[in-house]
């Protein structure tokens, strides 16, 4: 076995190591808190590293596999989580945490190896594997603060509706290997799916996806484990969880089902406009923030579903394009909204009254983020979404456009409200001023510049949508 | 010769715009002022220079003055048929306007150091100023309509800003809003005829639409009320005109601008924007005079009672401002009317005249509206009754304006004199009806022109503590206008600007111009005897003509029938109703969806339970309705 082979699974292997290190480390820190500055740095080589010496191809027989979109996946998704572990920080220091932080990152990480291995996956087994890996922990950091009964329960609500959906996907799974005897998606891609026990296999499968991206109707967990989870890992599984899911349902469409392509479409259109629309009639309602950017983020799902119509390398492109937007746009607001929970206990939009006039450079970046989330030019958000609507057009989706514009006016009227509540609305005790520490700070500064940048700088779309077209 | 170097003409007084408009607050109000003329002197000697080259060594093509774009570039290209380019176009009439246009401006901005010196905008000024003139100069040498437009609202836009000036005044707000919204209710006129002209002829090119006036005009289909769809345009595009340039009934915003610095007056309200509508019909000519002659009989028509119009009124106002503003309109009136009768080449006598006309009507009414300004200066007030014997305090403003007056009255040598003469030469030449018009109007000229003069400086022997005579920066401009309101007419227009850039044989016909002396002395005359001493006889000759004397003053009330019309019919009858259709149908339907929107949020609340089985009952239902629909409602 030569390097190269190692070079390919080089991100969950370094990943693995760094896992090993904080446990161990754990053992002889005095500090605990001191983990935290080990524990960032070495996830940002270890991200910095993604981007260096790349080594395509599959392994084990072609269960793992790994390309140059699949390593722009994997990349993209550390740039998030590294955002993520800036903006924990806060949190991670506060007195009732100290003897678990380590717990935290360790934790991360492992769900991080599932997702990596979940996009790497050659075979349904390996995905299922991956797909577990990233959940099971998954549960453990929602339920992170023990002694909150909100936590356990939504820790809990996780586990078992994750369980549920993974036996409905399994089953998917398993009638699929009934009728061809296989797992592996490349012996998979001629086959022919067409018949009803495999459109049945097929939806099965795609109900238990689905629930990963929060789909509607499999999306009713969100909203409770968003509310119950720390702040922090409710932006991980929002961004990054739903992310990695997006790319897996993304690559097998693409891929495995090619052949059903007029079936999913179908199933797809409905879902889209369930979603979109759901999402958003949900989201108007909400006073509690977290509730709130939980629902945004299902219809944010429902736009998603809207590139993938485009069933091609376009597509590809766009939804990936959308989700390294999306990472820093929704990271941006959870990480304004994690901050003012850990220093006020505040989580409630009118509590965001007057915000502006005490803390005027997180309103604008709030409002900068939820604009791009609401898709207004000339922010990120706007080209995400417009590529989108591209991709969709192409094929002809009109009314799916019509529908999909109508909930981009509906959510632009939810987002405005929080952006009212912090600039014009008045408020005699409005939330004092915080001072950021610099983690937090960078992590600031990483967004804004997402959110600017992005939009503008035409060379990144073009790189996806060229190494797209391999699939 | 490479005239490349004339879009610096234009771009200098953009960039001093931008320096005091956006680093104003950080230059110090002298070196603003000073850099802003600075600036200007650099465009006028550019302009001067291009004159001179162009009008004595290279413009001059086998004895035809030829049309040369200077410089092009295209800014927004839709298609290859629709683009629109940004340009410098040079030819006569263009570069008589770079003349006129810089010379003015410069010594407007060298009077203005002495008029707004401690005025707290004072660098504001100037960026207006600046860009005021930028913007005349971007629509003389314009090669193309669009580009004409565009300037066009820029000039629009800087009178705005320059009326209202001071912003505190609310008369000074109320006169800015009022020259905006009337010269842009004109310009819809103006668009609506770009929009026709463009589309019928395929072209915004002013060099391509002269040239081939007269097949366009024939080529053109029959539109509405027997005339062509290009009549119309042309038709259309002078209304605009004849709003930028205050013509009757679209005056009425001019007396009221003249709540701007007085300076502002005499660059934009005397000088240059007002007769930027004398040139816009100048520069389409050839197109005026291939249509229909309806066309052009609607430019000398609105010309005509335009002049007559606003010198009645002149005769009856107090404020001086506002006599030099009704005598504005008045004068272009001529220029409009000298348009009107006109033809092209051999029978272009009266194009030639308006040209000459703009070009000395420039200097002497800059004169006396600078003269104006330093008399203002000098007693607080614009208010003829304040004023009079003040001859003794201020001699140079005394004879720089006395020479003015001369010139408007058309005395001989006065530059006046022959641009009038010309004029009255061609109207007569087309209809005597307006000779006789115009020739009464050069009389009620004078008289005004001379009222205000024996009114200001002699009249009764009051003392005056505070007149003296203005600070040299204000002198200057005066007596450099004045040696132009002088010689202005010993230019040889005949040779230089002309309709179709040829030689036009004219000569003075005494016939004409012996009248026409006559008249203007006959004015003065009555002037002297009215008004040289305090006398009771001008009361006397108000109470004789009884009502007329009260509608004249009152500008014959036209400022309210606009009030009547706009208020009591488009206001209540139109504007009311469709309010009201806006907030109870339009706005109550958005509501509408808004509400429905909510309801179905508020309805779907409670499947958000908070119980797993029923998550989960959902979840297998999903997966089922699913499976339902697609393998046995579709496939």
């Amino acid at each position: 076995m030569d390097i190269t082979n190692f070079l390919i699974m080089k991100q969950e292997l370094l990943l693995t190591l760094i896992t090993l290190f904080i446990l161990v480390s754990e053992i002889f820190v005095s500090d605990k808190r001191r983990i935290i500055p080990i524990a960032i740095v070495l996830f940002g080589i270890h991200t910095l590293f993604g981007f260096l010496y790349n080594s395509y191809g599959s392994i084990f027989g072609g269960m793992y596999q790994n390309s140059e979109l699949v390593n722009l996946m994997k990349n993209i998704l550390n740039l998030g989580v590294f955002i993520v572990l800036l903006q924990s920080s806060t949190w991670l220091l506060k007195e009732e945490n100290e003897n678990k932080i380590s717990e935290f990152f360790i934790l991360t990480f492992s769900t991080l190896i599932g997702m990596n291995f979940m996009i790497s996956s050659g075979d349904f087994l390996m995905f299922y594997l991956g797909l577990e890996l990233a959940t099971i922990p998954m549960a453990a950091l929602v339920a992170y603060n023990t002694y909150d009964k909100k936590s356990s329960e939504s820790g809990l609500k996780l586990i078992m509706s994750a369980a549920f959906s993974s036996a409905v996907m399994l089953f998917g799974i398993s009638l699929i290997y009934g009728q061809f005897g296989t797992l592996y998606f490349s012996e998979l891609l001629s086959a022919d799916m067409t018949s009803p026990l495999l459109i049945l296999a097929f939806l099965m499968f795609i109900s238990g996806l689905s629930f990963k991206i929060s789909l509607v109707p499999f999306h009713f967990w969100t909203a409770d484990v968003y509310e119950g989870a720390p702040t922090n890992v409710t932006s991980y599984l929002s961004v990054i969880s739903k992310g990695a899911a997006v790319f897996i349902f993304n690559i097998l469409l693409f891929t495995v089902f090619r052949n059903i392509v007029d079936v999913w479409s179908d199933v797809l259109y409905v879902l889209a406009i369930l979603t979109m629309t759901i999402g958003n009639l949900f989201a108007i309602r909400q006073t509690n923030i977290k509730r709130f950017l939980a629902f945004s983020s299902v219809a944010q799902a429902g736009f998603i579903l809207l590139g993938l119509l485009g069933t091609n390398e376009l597509g590809m492109a766009t939804v990936i394009y959308f989700i390294l937007i999306y990472i820093f746009s929704n990271l941006a607001a959870f990480g304004v909204v994690s901050s003012i929970e850990n220093n006020s206990g505040k989580l409630n939009i009118e509590d965001y009254n007057g915000l502006y006039h005490t803390n005027p450079n997180m309103s604008l970046l709030m409002m900068l983020s939820l604009f791009s989330l609401a898709g207004i030019p000339p922010l990120a958000g706007f080209f995400g979404k417009f590529f989108l609507f591209t991709a969709a057009a192409q094929n002809g989706y009109y009314w799916l456009i019509f529908i999909a514009v109508i909930n981009a006016t509906i959510s632009l009227y939810y987002y405005l409200i929080v952006v009212k509540a912090m600039f014009i609305n008045k408020n005699d005790s409005p939330i004092e001023k915080i001072s950021n520490n610099w983690y937090m700070k960078t992590s600031y500064i990483i967004c804004l510049i997402g959110l600017i940048v992005i939009g503008f700088y035409s060379d990144i779309f073009e790189y996806i949508n060229q190494i797209s077209i391999g699939i | 010769m490479d005239f490349t170097y004339t879009i610096y003409i234009v771009l200098i007084p953009l960039f001093a715009f931008l320096v005091n408009g956006l680093l104003g607050h950080k230059i110090k109000d002298s070196i603003s002022g000073v850099f802003a003329t600075l600036a200007l002197g650099v465009s006028a000697i550019l302009s001067y220079f291009t004159a001179y080259n162009y009008f004595f060594k290279v413009g001059k093509v086998d004895g035809v003055y030829e049309k040369i774009t200077a410089f092009n570039t295209t800014w927004i290209n839709f298609t290859d048929k629709l683009h629109i380019d940004l340009g410098v176009l040079i030819d006569p009439i263009s570069v008589m306007m770079l003349v006129v246009i810089t010379t003015v401006s410069l010594l407007v901005h060298i009077y203005s150091l002495g008029y707004m010196k401690g005025d707290e905008g004072f660098t504001r000024f100037y960026a207006y100023l600046s860009l005021f003139t930028f913007s005349m100069l971007g629509l003389v040498v314009a090669t193309n309509i669009f580009q004409m437009y565009m300037f066009w609202e820029l000039v629009g836009l800087s009178s705005y800003l320059l009326i209202g000036y001071y912003y505190t005044k609310p008369s000074a707000v109320a006169a800015s809003k009022k020259a905006f919204i009337v010269t842009r209710f004109a310009d819809l006129g103006f668009l609506v005829g770009i929009l026709f002209l463009s589309f019928t002829t395929g072209t915004f090119d002013f060099i391509t639409l002269n040239e081939n006036a007269s097949i366009l005009a024939q080529a053109a289909p029959l539109g509405f009320m027997g005339l062509s769809v290009l009549t119309w345009a042309v038709i259309l595009i002078f209304i605009g005109g004849a709003g930028k340039s205050a013509m009757f009934p679209l005056h009425i915003w001019l007396p009221d601008a003249m709540e701007g610095p007085t300076p502002v007056s005499a660059l934009i309200h005397a000088a240059t924007m007002v007769v930027a509508g004398v040139y816009l019909v100048a520069r389409l000519f050839p197109i005026f005079s291939a249509v229909d002659p309806i066309a052009l009989e609607i430019v000398a028509i609105v010309g005509g009672v335009s002049s007559l119009f606003a010198a009645i009124i002149a005769c009856t106002q107090i404020d001086i401002k506002r006599v030099l503003a009704f005598s504005t309109m008045s004068q272009i009136g001529y220029m409009m009317l000298a348009l009107g009768v006109s033809g092209m080449g051999e029978e272009g006598t009266g194009f030639m005249a308006s040209m000459f006309h703009l070009f000395t009507h420039a200097m002497f009414k800059a004169l006396l509206f600078l003269g104006a300004g330093s008399i203002i200066h000098a007693v607080h007030s614009n208010n003829l009754t304040d004023m009079g014997n003040l001859r003794k305090y201020m001699p140079i403003t005394h004879i720089t304006f006395l020479i003015a007056c001369l010139a408007i009255a058309g005395v001989p040598p006065f530059s006046g004199f022959f641009s009038k003469d010309e004029i009255l030469v061609a109207a007569m030449n087309h209809n005597p009806i307006y000779f006789w018009i115009e020739w009464a109007v050069a009389g009620l000229t004078a008289f005004y022109m001379f009222r205000l003069y024996f009114g200001i400086f002699w009249a009764n022997d009051k003392k005056h503590d505070h007149a003296h005579e203005s600070p040299f920066s204000m002198t200057l401009p005066l007596v450099i206008l004045a040696i132009a309101a002088t010689f202005a007419g010993f230019v040889p227009f005949n040779e230089l600007v002309t309709s179709d850039g040829g030689f036009l044989d004219i000569h003075i016909h005494w016939n004409i111009a012996l009248p026409s002396i006559a008249i203007g002395l006959v004015g003065i005359l009555v002037a002297y005897i009215f008004y040289k001493k305090e006398s009771s006889l001008p009361s006397k000759m108000e109470k004789s003509v009884g009502s007329l004397y009260t509608y004249a003053y009152n500008k014959f009330y036209i400022d309210e029938v606009y009030m009547f019309v706009t208020k009591k019919i488009i206001f209540n009858k139109i504007s009311t109703p469709i309010a009201w259709f806006d907030r109870n149908v339009i706005d109550a339907s958005m509501d509408s969806i808004a509400n429905i929107t909510n309801y179905f949020s508020d309805k779907i609340k409670t499947i958000q339970s908070g119980q797993l089985q029923q998550y989960i009952t959902a979840f297998i239902a999903a997966v089922l309705i699913l499976v339902f629909i697609f393998n046995y409602l579709i496939s």
